[in-house]
């Protein structure tokens, strides 16, 4: 994988993925790993992501490298108007890995394209996201023992939440079973149920979150925001079928774990946090492995 | 014969484009860039046919086209032929096929799509099933057909 960019999941293969998994699991047992001093990663972020910047900085930082940087396009050149293609270009000059956050979609593709040095991307607007979908595979493993033959249940905005999107591809790598609950202006977008088929995969569909939980393997959360709503007396009628709390959780399978990409606001009550399905905040912390593990692949400082 | 060579004349060597959907004619014209060709170039627009009700065509003197050139035309045009005159006779007669991939001719239809914003060069992969949609190289969105904004 050295000097591979990752733009999309699709852009690794399902090997590849696997590999990278096994050596984010190296790094779960021994993080600290100085494997990349002599290396600088540039953390491109046009537009604020905290929580995915802070992960790639603390997954750099534990290996030694040093980070260079913007958290914010208004605090760098692109407020003098200048173009994706120039910082792209004059940060290639100064780090050996660029990965980059922007608010449109395509831009992450580009940037690849026009660096000297591998591009990771950290989202591009509504489309691509692959290091959270390749956290959301380690998680998945790291708790079943096994990516093959699962109940996936994806809950709530499923409409415009890329992360389900390329996580429902990512599995129909490994033959699972896929039950998509949401409110019905918010249903799967019909391109995602047909790669589904096209794999012969089967899916199913629900409003009413609690008609999965006594076969599911995996409980994906995501959060149903009000804006998304035409009709606001829509929202208030439908936002309640896709929230999750502790009584509802009476007859899960004892496998069953329940994972949210974060931020949550209520869609997961917090009566769930204490119980032992929930796996979200160490699904982020799994993020950082993850990151770990795919930087030095690409710096060519592990095979 | 005679009603035919009086509506477009015969040339002696070039290319006709028969079948062309009517309404797409100067689309043809412009994707193919013979508004700024030199040669004779003749074009009809609304003419009878027996296959299509209406079609267009158009003939171009002295002009031969690479497949990777002409093809981009089947985007608008599914049903084309192409006719190669050499010396008033056909020496070739092709039909038009999709080209896999459609550079720089039409606008990505995801206002967000980076190209949108930046001068980059429009990348597309074309997809059949069974309608002709265009996938984005960058955004990955689709543009479908009755969205295709010619650039």
């Amino acid at each position: 994988m050295k000097n591979k960019n990752l733009i999309s999941i699709t852009d690794f293969s399902k090997e590849e993925q696997l590999h990278l998994l096994d050596v984010a699991e190296e790094f779960a047992k021994n993080p600290r790993q100085r494997i990349l001093a002599d290396k600088i990663v540039a953390t491109l972020f046009f537009e604020p992501s905290t929580r995915t910047r802070l992960s790639f900085e603390s997954a750099a930082n534990q290996l030694g490298a040093r980070i260079i940087g913007f958290s914010d396009a208004s605090n760098s050149s692109v407020t003098k108007g200048e173009t994706l293609k120039d910082t792209i270009l004059m940060v290639s000059n100064y780090a050996d890995l660029i990965v980059m956050r922007h608010p449109r979609e395509g831009s992450a593709r580009y940037a690849s394209e026009v660096a000297k040095v591998p591009v990771i991307n950290a989202g591009d607007g509504a489309n691509q996201h692959p290091t959270q979908c390749l956290l959301d595979l380690y998680s998945i493993r790291k708790t079943q023992g096994r990516l093959d033959n699962l109940n996936i249940a994806f809950v709530g905005d499923l409409k415009y939440g890329r992360t389900v999107h390329s996580l429902t591809q990512a599995l129909c790598n490994f033959n699972c079973t896929f039950h998509f609950v949401s409110p019905v202006e918010l249903k799967m977008p019909s391109y995602v149920k047909q790669t589904v088929k096209d794999n012969k995969l089967e899916y199913h569909q629900y409003t009413e979150l609690s008609d999965v939980i006594p076969f599911a393997d995996i409980i994906y959360m995501t959060r149903v925001q009000r804006e998304r709503f035409a009709d606001p007396m829509e929202y208030e009628r439908v936002k309640n079928s896709c929230i999750l709390n502790k009584a509802m959780l009476a007859g899960c399978k004892e496998n069953m774990k329940i994972l949210h990409p974060l931020p949550r606001v209520n869609e997961i009550a917090t009566d769930v946090d204490n119980t032992p399905y929930a796996y979200y905040f160490q699904q982020a912390h799994n993020g950082v492995f993850v990151r770990q593990a795919l930087m030095s692949l690409i710096l060519g400082a592990k095979e | 014969m005679v009603k035919k060579e009086l509506i477009v004349s015969a040339i002696e060597n070039g290319t006709v484009i028969d079948h062309i959907v009517s309404s797409e004619v100067f689309r043809v014209m412009r994707l193919l860039n013979l508004e700024k060709c030199e040669e004779t170039v003749y074009m009809g627009s609304n003419l009878e046919s027996q296959k299509l009700g209406k079609k267009g065509i158009i003939k171009v003197a002295n002009r031969f086209f690479a497949p990777e050139e002409i093809n981009k035309i089947a985007l608008v045009s599914p049903n084309a032929t192409i006719i190669e005159i050499r010396n008033f006779e056909v020496t070739k007669k092709t039909k038009v096929e999709l080209p896999q991939t459609v550079k720089g001719i039409v606008k990505c239809m995801n206002p967000n799509c980076i190209t949108n914003h930046e001068v980059i060069e429009t990348n597309f992969t074309v997809v059949q099933n069974p309608d002709v949609k265009l996938k984005c190289h960058f955004c990955e969105k689709f543009t479908t057909k009755e969205n295709m904004e010619f650039l």
